[in-house]
């Protein structure tokens, strides 16, 4: 029934969100990528490429964080095209996905600001994606109280601070339990936006969200191995929207090892496969005539304590099965998830990009296949 | 409101004919509710014309329902592959060619009134032409959004997924013959003996 009146108002940025997505990296390119020998060869071969001249006006030589940075430019301006274009609820939609980038700017700005750093350069190294009008209005405040009633008032993430986090917390939590404690809200929230859309919409999303719920609880536990944080504190901070909720999650809560944690995900089938061992498995790379040996230095080097698992491997799996999740949201027309899909799939083509840039500007050729690619 | 509405919709109607049903029943009028007088003392040009209007109202509203959820994908994708304009407008053509197919009939019927079937037979014909219209229309729109989509990913798949849409097209057809199946039943609108515009049936 969806399909009757979706076109009306969506129909058009449908077609030009799948349009982006069509422009997006190839195999066949990300080939011609790892075989440039310097970064003005790569610059001449991504002009070919849907990006065309965007790094044309940059002097040489060329720093990775400028292709990083401008490429997040192009991303930023097709992301705004979309926005201006849209009305409820794909406006609503949107905004939701500025939240993420918000969260993270604040975050950076609290800590900023309570270290003493001056607010300009602050600003600058804010994620554009995540900007809001007031937020140079958080740089101003001097002490925690001002701050935190500042972005109770101004921000748009004002209901998940007032959920979770009171004045007092501001400075004695850790920062980083505060950016997961206002994920999780997000998370929770974005996903009963996406329910009361209904349709393709909700089973989409919610399957991308879940597994985004499910990959920050087992960063969470994972992480938290060896130090001050307590499990009760832990098990706070879990989203509830995830497939290991409830009984992964309190597994999760009471782990304290890698096995354990491979145990609460064993219920989980996609999960299940994370924690084996085993480099052909679940890396596909860029290229097989390196690939191999790549994948097995990472592996090789920490033998078998970890369970063939190791953390850096198991984060390349959740973005593996994450491209694997957000290409699947392209296989439904009239649905709100290709958006969100499309703008994670820029995101990890530009990390894939900075890679092969790092690579090239390092001449470390035998990595440079370590990236993951889309298509 | 919004969670309450399909009460407020289907409650409020409901509670509407009890009341009228009951009312006509306590007044001793309860024989007013009456539907055989009612089929015989419509004129079957009213039914006929509604049958006309509604069929040629109908495809309309399905063929323009097509054109636009498929004119919208176009002008999306079309942005990154202006190769699928041309192509794709044809396929919203197929949904208006069967709107025209009802209107030739009935204009040398109507010139008396007497054949109650031949009206009938108008308003149903008209009607189900009208709604497999409808539905083909929309079904060939929404094929057709998909179709042009795809075309703009990857132009290997413009004739195959065209090939579904025909099937969709079929719909139409398969409404216009068992439409036209209807009306060849009827006679013209033939004068009654001497009295022309009242039915004998009438009291």
């Amino acid at each position: 029934m969806e399909a009757l009146f979706f076109n009306v108002d969506s129909g058009f940025l449908e077609g030009i969100v799948r349009g982006y997505k069509a422009g997006l990296l190839t195999q066949n390119q990300y080939n011609n990528l790892t075989q440039c020998e310097t970064i003005e060869d790569f610059r001449t071969q991504l002009s070919a490429t849907d990006y065309g001249n965007f790094l044309a006006n940059e002097p040489l030589p060329i720093s990775t964080s400028t292709i990083s940075d401008k490429a997040t430019q192009v991303l930023v301006d097709q992301f705004n095209y979309l926005r201006s274009n849209a009305v409820e609820p794909l406006s609503k939609f949107l905004e939701y996905m500025t939240y993420a980038y918000m969260i993270d700017n604040v975050i950076l700005i609290i800590t900023g600001t309570l270290h003493g750093r001056n607010t300009n350069e602050l600003l600058q190294r804010c994620h554009p994606l995540g900007v809001f009008d007031t937020m140079p209005a958080l740089c101003v405040a001097t002490n925690v109280e001002e701050l935190y009633h500042t972005v109770l008032v101004e921000t748009p993430l004002a209901p998940y601070f007032r959920d979770s986090v009171s004045a007092a917390d501001l400075d004695d939590l850790n920062i980083e339990i505060i950016r997961n404690t206002l994920y999780k809200a997000y998370l929770e929230d974005f996903d009963a936006f996406c329910r009361t859309l209904g349709g393709p919409t909700a089973e989409i999303m919610h399957r991308i969200l879940a597994f985004e719920a499910d990959r920050r609880a087992i960063n969470i536990t994972i992480n938290s191995f060896g130090t001050q944080l307590s499990k009760e504190q832990r098990a706070k901070l879990f989203p509830t929207i995830g497939r290991l909720f409830p009984e992964g999650n309190n597994a999760l809560a009471r782990a304290d090892d890698i096995d354990q944690v491979r145990q609460a995900c064993e219920p989980v089938a996609e999960y299940r496969a994370f924690f084996e061992s085993g480099p052909a498995a679940s890396r596909p790379n860029g290229a097989r005539v390196g690939g191999s040996e790549s994948t097995a230095n990472l592996l090789g080097d920490l033998g078998d304590d970890l369970g063939g698992a190791t953390a850096a491997d198991l984060e390349d799996r959740f973005f593996v099965h994450e491209v694997h999740l957000n290409k699947l949201a392209f296989l439904q027309q009239f649905q709100y998830a290709v958006f969100y899909a499309y703008i994670k799939l820029k995101e990890q083509e530009i990390r894939s990009l900075t890679w092969i840039a790092e690579c090239i500007a390092q001449n470390a050729r035998d990595r440079i296949h370590d990236f993951i690619p889309t298509f | 409101m919004g969670l309450y509405s399909s009460y407020y919709t289907y409650g409020l109607s409901t509670f509407v004919t009890v009341v009228v049903a009951l009312y006509l029943l306590f007044t001793g009028s309860g024989e007013a509710f009456n539907v055989g007088q009612f089929l015989e003392e419509t004129s079957p040009y009213a039914w006929a014309s509604t049958g006309i209007g509604l069929c040629i109202g109908l495809s309309v509203l399905g063929a323009g329902w097509g054109i636009f959820v498929t004119g919208a994908s176009i002008i999306g994708g079309g942005v990154r592959a202006p190769r699928i304009r041309t192509k794709n407008l044809i396929r919203c053509i197929i949904g208006i060619v069967y709107s025209a197919r009802m209107s030739p009939v009935p204009d040398t019927l109507l010139y008396t009134r007497e054949n109650y079937f031949t009206g009938y037979a108008l308003f149903w014909g008209g009607l189900t032409v009208g709604a497999c219209n409808l539905l083909c229309g929309i079904c060939v729109g929404i094929a057709g959004s998909t179709a042009a989509l795809a075309d703009a990913a990857d132009p290997d798949l413009f004739v195959k997924i065209l090939i579904v849409e025909v099937f969709g097209s079929i719909l139409g057809l398969f409404g216009l013959i068992v439409g036209l199946l209807m009306v060849a039943q009827a006679s013209e609108f033939t004068a009654a003996a001497p009295a022309a515009a009242v039915s004998p049936f009438v009291h």
